[in-house]
């Protein structure tokens, strides 16, 4: 939405956002724990809360220490505005909220996050929605997936469990010409190793609990909209293109332009749905990111030697990491994600189910938590945790089939970490 | 959204400005017309409100006007357009007629004209097409940051 200086991501992870305090100077960004915030006069009241004037209200809405993330978030991924939220699971609900209702669907990867497999299979038909499953690199089944009540097309850049990379362009250009928004995931990617709008992707989800936080501290969410999308180019849109009874008759697309989306997610997300980051939480995030380029690539540089013994090693059938050469995915890879495929991927045990449990009961620097993106390596046997719910069809589809564990690749010393899953490996398969 | 304007550009349209006639204004506070020219006049601005259908009722302190032509001795320096991008022409043609200060014109979000645009520039007029200035001052000026947006301002200093 600027032209101004083109400032380096380095620079924009520490700076954006964050001028010193007004109040005190503070260089840090404060913590500004209060719930509520003080009107100027009755004049201004009204103009808050009729969206004329952007303020502090109340927190559930925004926060001056959340906001200073959210605009962080929103200038690394290129877009015009975020709303931070408790979760990434609530940045999901967030970011279909004011495209969906009852009797409308989403066009979703089966590559995914089992949590996300759950919630849209399952959670989100209470809400009278639904999701259809298709395999992203079967783009003529992307195409044919969508109907008339299709109303986004959802996928994970890189993806959970499994490491697939995903053609945010090809995906992109089958959502453009159906009309419909792009949601892309980047969790898994952030946006130091993928910018899923420079791709084509309308709107932007991330667990920011994972890499953007980094030490697995706290919980939270964000939806970045890239302002590109418009609203207002049919009826399938009405929550952001027709009047609001809640703002009396308000329309906004009209009213805020490009900033419509998030507008809408302050004003009727957090406001009803009500799944607001805590200003502690925002606090940690935002000292994460200030990191997130050098960790990025202290996590890929590790992954990729990981990998590579692994792939070499007798003990393990298979490798999933698209970062290896042998990958089917590398080339993709190496153009769409150039500064690295990520550092979360999963690997077949010879043995299959009972290796997998015993080579994660055996490690000593590798955690065993339903995590990923933290500073230390992670390990987790999906088909027993975080896929347990889905069935075993389900569970290969997504890349978590019963001889697979997932490894989220920390910063350690990486001769320690082979040297682990060495000692490991020799246990859960003699 | 495809217009792209340099903030030093619509940071100095805003500073420069000081008198706005905002053409097609509506007394429904709930419309954009209405609260965005209100908000302008309690920046600072001086706002003249020109709509036909109201001419002669007072808003934000001024009387409304019926028509441009009653504006030439009021220094305008700028107009804002809330009309369809089709109404655009002949009320850049009137301004550029008898608003002596012209020195911008602004159409709203959604508005736009080539061929008006073309001619205001050519009479040494800036045209800003398809925003809004109070979502710019906004963002400008520090309010829009409240609400996590990307406001583009990186700035090490108080």
């Amino acid at each position: 939405m600027t032209d101004g200086p083109n400032y380096g991501f380095d620079t924009l992870q520490v700076h954006a956002g964050a001028r010193p305090d007004p109040a005190t100077g503070a260089r840090q960004t404060p913590i500004y724990q209060s719930t509520s915030y003080v009107f100027r006069d009755a004049d201004h009241a009204a103009a808050l809360f009729n969206l004329q004037e952007v303020g502090y209200i109340y927190s559930r809405l925004t926060n001056p220490t959340v906001a200073v993330l959210q605009e962080r978030i929103a200038t690394l991924e290129g877009g015009v505005g975020a709303v931070c939220c408790s979760s990434g699971h609530a940045a999901q609900i967030m970011a279909l909220f004011p495209l969906m209702g009852p009797g409308c669907n989403v066009v979703v990867s089966t590559r995914l996050y089992g949590g996300s497999i759950t919630q849209f299979s399952q959670t989100i038909k209470r809400f009278g929605w639904s999701a259809k499953f298709v395999d992203l690199d079967d783009t003529d089944a992307v195409a044919g997936a969508i109907d008339e009540n299709t109303r986004a097309v959802f996928c994970e850049s890189i993806s959970n469990p499994g490491g697939y990379v995903t053609d945010i362009p090809a995906i992109a250009a089958i959502a453009d010409k159906a009309g419909l928004p792009l949601i892309v995931d980047n969790t898994a990617a952030t946006p130091y190793l993928c910018r899923p709008i420079e791709m084509g992707a309308t709107l932007v989800v991330h667990s920011t609990t994972k890499y953007m936080t980094g030490s697995g501290t706290v919980t939270g969410g964000c939806v970045v909209d890239s302002g590109k999308f418009d609203w207002s180019q049919n009826d399938k849109f009405p929550s952001l293109s027709a009047p609001e009874p809640a703002y009396h008759g308000l329309k906004f697309h009209e009213t805020f332009g490009e900033l419509a989306f998030t507008f809408h997610g302050i004003a009727i997300g957090l406001r009803d749905l009500g799944m607001t980051m805590n200003p502690q939480g925002a606090h940690y995030t935002l000292l994460g990111i200030e990191t997130l380029s050098l960790r990025m690539e202290r996590h890929v540089e590790n992954a990729k030697k990981v990998a590579e013994w692994l792939e070499q090693d007798d003990r393990i059938e298979s490798v999933t990491y698209a970062g290896l050469d042998s990958s089917p995915y590398a080339e993709r890879a190496g153009k769409l994600y150039p500064n690295g495929a990520g550092a979360l991927f999963t690997c077949a045990v010879k043995g299959g189910y009972e290796s997998c449990i015993k080579l994660v009961d055996s490690l000593e620097i590798f955690s065993h938590v339903a995590n990923l993106g933290d500073t230390r390596s992670l390990i987790i046997h999906p088909a027993s945790t975080t896929h347990r719910q889905l069935t075993e069809e389900q569970q290969k589809a997504a890349g978590a089939a019963p001889d697979t564990v997932r490894l989220s690749i920390g910063i350690e010393t990486v001769e320690d970490l082979i040297n682990d899953l060495d000692q490991a490996l020799s246990k859960a398969t003699a | 959204m495809s217009e792209i304007y340099s903030d030093e550009l619509l940071r100095s349209v805003l500073k420069r400005t000081k008198t706005i006639a905002c053409i097609g204004v509506s007394t429904n506070p709930v419309r954009p017309s209405h609260y965005v020219a209100r908000y302008m006049g309690l920046r600072g601005y001086r706002v003249i409100p020109v709509n036909p259908v109201y001419a002669g009722q007072t808003l934000f302190g001024e009387t409304v006007r019926g028509d441009l032509a009653e504006l030439t001795g009021d220094s305008v320096d700028m107009v804002d357009i809330f009309r369809r991008s089709e109404a655009v022409p002949p009320i850049v043609e009137e301004s550029l007629a008898v608003l002596p200060d012209l020195k911008t014109v602004w159409m709203q979000i959604g508005v736009r004209h080539a061929e008006a645009a073309a001619q205001a520039e050519t009479a040494g007029v800036t045209v800003i097409q398809n925003r809004c200035p109070k979502i710019e001052y906004q963002r400008l000026f520090g309010e829009l940051r409240k609400g996590g947006f990307n406001t583009g301002i990186i700035s090490s200093r108080l």
